[in-house]
């Protein structure tokens, strides 16, 4: 074991772990953080992504060793209170999804994905995301919501809008 | 009104089901939807209800007493099967309503659906009505949530309950303002008089402890007045969703908790020869657990549970020889559960008629659920508690009463709403599982199975062999339908079309692998068969593919969907394009699904779907359009590339990375063209609009080369 100091959600912790643990299984089991979902264990699905200093990674592959001194985002810590990210908005608001085990992946990645790309098509989107399995196959809905996000993002309404309920 | 004792749960008899069978049309109950007999009947006295409900007005589904009533037939002392029709519904002294059902939410969006159909009843807004699904303490037996059943069997229920509960509520305001009841009219849970007086439902049942049970013939809304129903209503709860705050089964935390990990045989029908488990036992804080074949771990963390198991050394005996996904097919038509009456293929054919036959074979698929199987266990008293993701938590709590040799009653199975299920979770392995690990442990334990374990140990979509029949006279009509599926399964065996002699056979056998029931079970292989071969009758006689089905087509719903799907294709100045059509029904569903593909480096490549769709009167448009796309999305895998690879009791391709499953990259444009039938019931439709897709795409890649009799759709080389 080899104690690693994690930076998550802007906070600092202090984790006991082999340094082939998964940054997955050190969020989800030592933090508490479920959000980010196990899906496949092999990097395939994409339902456990999470951004390392704001690019999404598959947390279930990057092994404790190899996270470093780079910031953890997991979708906790996407909005505080009353407030989505507008991606989560967009995703709410389009219902691209059913079952919803894949959307905080799916969602971390959209996040990922505008910040380097922030005008992507339909093309894009699907090229970029192809690495995020949705099971129920909601695809054409997660491509409106990406880009949905994306327009209100350039728009300047990065702030959040409320969200009802 | 009030009544000091209610049945609270009670049986539906024979007779409704029988209904409900050949309402849908199936030539007997699905084999591999594990219908199977349960008796359940229990009483609630006053002192109960207070304490189950707290005060307010308790309205009781109890079907069977309705059926009685209408039959004439007595309920009690008889036999009968119990049904899916029990739940509850209570409206509490603030005016809200919660509904209890066995039913469960794994993506099919039905905690929304029924929501919307008790609001529309007691005219309430959708907000203040919460479903508590799929917990075996709190909510009345069902059978299970499969085979779109929900919406045509459920949904009117609820219906039925909440309208009863708005009649007797507006009749108590009737009778405490000694005023005529038709007079008075509902808004937002609250009674109005002409006069302007008010009284909200909470008011209404202050202090009370009312119950009513709902009448056969409870009067519903028609669906053209439908003002909840019938729109677009947002998933209940989405927020949970995007923001990961909902808890699914692996999500969940006991105090105290460990976690488990099983150690898995070799492969398929393997025998426990030895196994040498000292170090894991000397590992600090885990508990090895032996129970005849069953070797697993309990560890205070995953990484100390995923060591253990690797430290345990089993040697197991794999027999030799077991089939493989090659010699599959083989092995299912030679060992049939019963020897065969009458060979397949053996009508006599008409005098001047063409003979077209082929056989085809569909291999074994799995459902890879994002939310692998998974259980928290934990018992306290002799008494355990499950947290798991299944369709059937009635059925689960058999499955661990059982298991652990306890009364039912000391068993409580809760479904969180789960990651997806299409069929391929109605068993409880990982229940039964954890709890055993629990049992050991004295501490509750979470066990989730990994992939792997997921791919070689849960079950898969049946593997069949149809062998296909028929003749066409000269002047286009079919006089001969000989259809034979080996193992597949028997749901949309029947064709819908008009043949005078047809003979549709399914011939079970003991599968090799564990298989089970499959999102839309063997409709999607045997409409797979039954439209392709419509498409090389038509190509064999030179007929137009849709007009050779309308001529055949006598069924005006099924005949909507084809004409509407052929029109926006364009099939008719289709011109070079290479486009394909197939049509059916299915649970109450009515489709058609056109495909236009082109050639690509590698065989060919899908650019355009257009799929129609009519289940009656459409509860959800938004929540139907959603199930119908990504019913396609997800059809594409077995229609493109999904097939279990096997041998010698292994699984061959069973990770995401060599389990080829459809991804944003693999989803043409889908076109849904959704038919309302405001005058029609409303049928489920979770399942149905997933069965024609792979017909429409492999006879649309017949106009670009040969395709051969398989699935997925393969061009030949």
């Amino acid at each position: 074991m080899a104690r690693y100091l994690l930076h998550v959600n802007g906070r600092e912790h202090e984790i006991d772990a082999e340094p082939g643990d998964s940054l997955l299984f050190v969020l989800r089991d030592d933090l508490g953080l479920t959000g980010s979902h196990f899906g496949c264990g092999e990097g395939q699905c994409g339902a456990c992504t999470v951004l390392l200093d704001g690019a999404a990674v598959r947390s279930c592959v990057t092994r404790m060793v190899a996270v470093g001194n780079r910031t953890v985002t997991t979708i906790e810590a996407l909005s505080s209170g009353p407030e989505l990210h507008p991606v989560q908005q967009a995703f709410l608001e389009t219902e691209a999804f059913q079952c919803g085990y894949c959307t905080s992946g799916m969602i971390m990645s959209a996040v990922g994905l505008l910040k380097t790309n922030p005008d992507p098509s339909d093309g894009d989107v699907a090229r970029l995301m192809n690495g995020n399995i949705c099971r129920c196959g909601t695809y054409p809905r997660i491509v409106k919501a990406v880009r949905l996000a994306a327009e209100r993002l350039r728009g300047g309404t990065s702030t959040g809008v409320r969200h009802v309920g | 009104m009030s009544d000091e004792r209610i049945p609270v749960c009670a049986t539906p008899d024979e007779a409704e089901l029988t209904v409900e069978a050949s309402s849908t049309d199936a030539p007997e109950p699905e084999r591999y939807e594990f219908l199977e007999p349960r008796r359940y009947l229990f009483d609630l006295d006053r002192r109960n209800f207070i304490r189950i409900f707290g005060a307010g007005l308790a309205i009781v589904v109890a079907a069977g007493e309705a059926v009685a009533q209408e039959s004439g037939r007595a309920l009690r002392g008889q036999p009968s099967v119990p049904g899916d029709l029990a739940a509850w519904l209570h409206i509490d002294e603030s005016g809200r309503a919660r509904v209890c059902t066995g039913k469960v939410e794994i993506g099919q969006n039905i905690r929304t659906s029924l929501t919307q159909a008790v609001a529309d009843e007691l005219h309430v807004p959708a907000s203040s009505v919460t479903l508590v699904m799929g917990d075996t303490d709190l909510t009345p037996f069902d059978m299970g949530t499969f085979g779109s059943r929900t919406t045509p069997t459920m949904a009117p229920q609820l219906s039925k309950a909440a309208a009863t509960a708005r009649q007797m509520l507006v009749a108590r305001a009737a009778a405490r303002w000694r005023a005529d009841a038709a007079s008075l009219r509902v808004e937002d849970g609250v009674v109005h008089h002409p006069d302007g007086r008010t009284a909200a439902y909470g008011d209404l049942v202050k202090g009370q402890a009312l119950s009513g049970t709902v009448a056969a013939d409870a009067p519903v809304e028609n669906p053209r007045d439908w003002t909840v129903r019938g729109t677009p209503v947002k998933k209940v709860d989405g927020a949970a969703f995007v923001t990961g705050r909902h808890r699914y089964t692996p999500d969940i935390v006991r105090p105290d908790m460990q976690i488990g990990r099983v150690v898995r045989p070799e492969g398929y029908n393997a025998r426990l020869v030895d196994v040498d488990d000292s170090k894991a036992r000397a590992m600090n804080g885990v508990t090895v657990v032996r129970d005849g074949d069953f070797i697993g771990v309990v560890a205070p963390s995953e990484r100390v549970a995923v060591r253990a198991a690797n430290a345990i050394a089993p040697t197991w005996d794999v027999p030799k020889g077991q089939p493989s996904s090659d010699t599959v097919y083989d092995y299912l038509k030679a060992n049939p559960e019963r020897p065969e009456p009458v060979a397949a293929g053996s009508a006599a054919l008409p005098s001047g008629a063409r003979e077209f036959k082929a056989s085809y074979r569909v291999p074994y698929i799995a459902h890879v659920p994002l939310e692998p199987r998974a259980a928290v266990a934990e018992w306290r008293d002799g008494r355990v508690t499950v947290w798991t993701g299944t369709q059937r938590p009635f059925a689960v709590r058999t499955e661990l009463a059982e298991a652990f040799h306890i009364p039912e009653s000391r068993v409580r199975v809760i479904v969180p709403d789960t990651g997806s299920a299409y069929g391929g979770k109605h068993t409880g392995e990982a229940a039964v599982e954890a709890a055993r690990l629990a049992q050991a442990a004295k501490r509750p334990v979470k066990l989730i199975w990994t992939r792997e374990e997921e791919f070689q140990w849960a079950y898969f979509r049946p593997a069949g062999v149809i062998d296909v029949r028929s003749a066409v006279d000269p002047s286009g009509r079919i006089r001969l339908w000989e259809f034979d599926n080996w193992n597949s399964g028997n749901a949309g065996l029947r064709s819908p079309y008009d043949i005078a002699a047809k003979t549709e056979r399914f011939h079970p056998v003991k599968s090799p692998l564990r298989q089970g029931s499959y999102r839309a079970l063997a409709a999607t292989a045997n409409h797979y068969v039954r439209e392709m071969h419509m498409d090389t009758m038509a190509r064999g006689i030179g007929a137009d593919a849709v007009q050779f089905r309308l001529q055949h087509l006598s069924d005006a719903r099924i005949k909507a969907a084809l004409e509407a799907v052929a029109d926006r294709i364009g099939w008719s100045s289709r011109g070079s394009r290479a486009l394909g059509i197939a049509c059916g029904t299915e649970k109450g569903g009515y489709l058609a699904t056109a495909a236009e593909v082109e050639r690509a480096p590698k065989g060919f490549t899908v650019r355009r779907i257009v799929t129609a769709f009519e289940v009656g009167a459409i509860v959800n448009p938004d929540g139907l359009k959603n199930q119908v796309e990504g019913s396609i999305a997800q059809a594409l895998g077995p229609a493109l590339f999904e097939a279990v690879e096997f041998a010698d009791g292994h699984v061959l391709n069973g990770t995401m990375n060599q389990y080829r499953l459809p991804r944003f990259q693999d989803v043409p444009p889908i076109e849904t063209i959704l038919i309302d039938r405001r005058d029609l019931p409303s049928a489920g439709a979770g399942e149905a609009s997933l069965v024609c897709l792979a017909p429409a795409i492999g006879s649309a890649v017949r106009s670009l080369g040969p395709v051969e009799t398989a699935l997925p759709v393969q061009m030949k080389v």
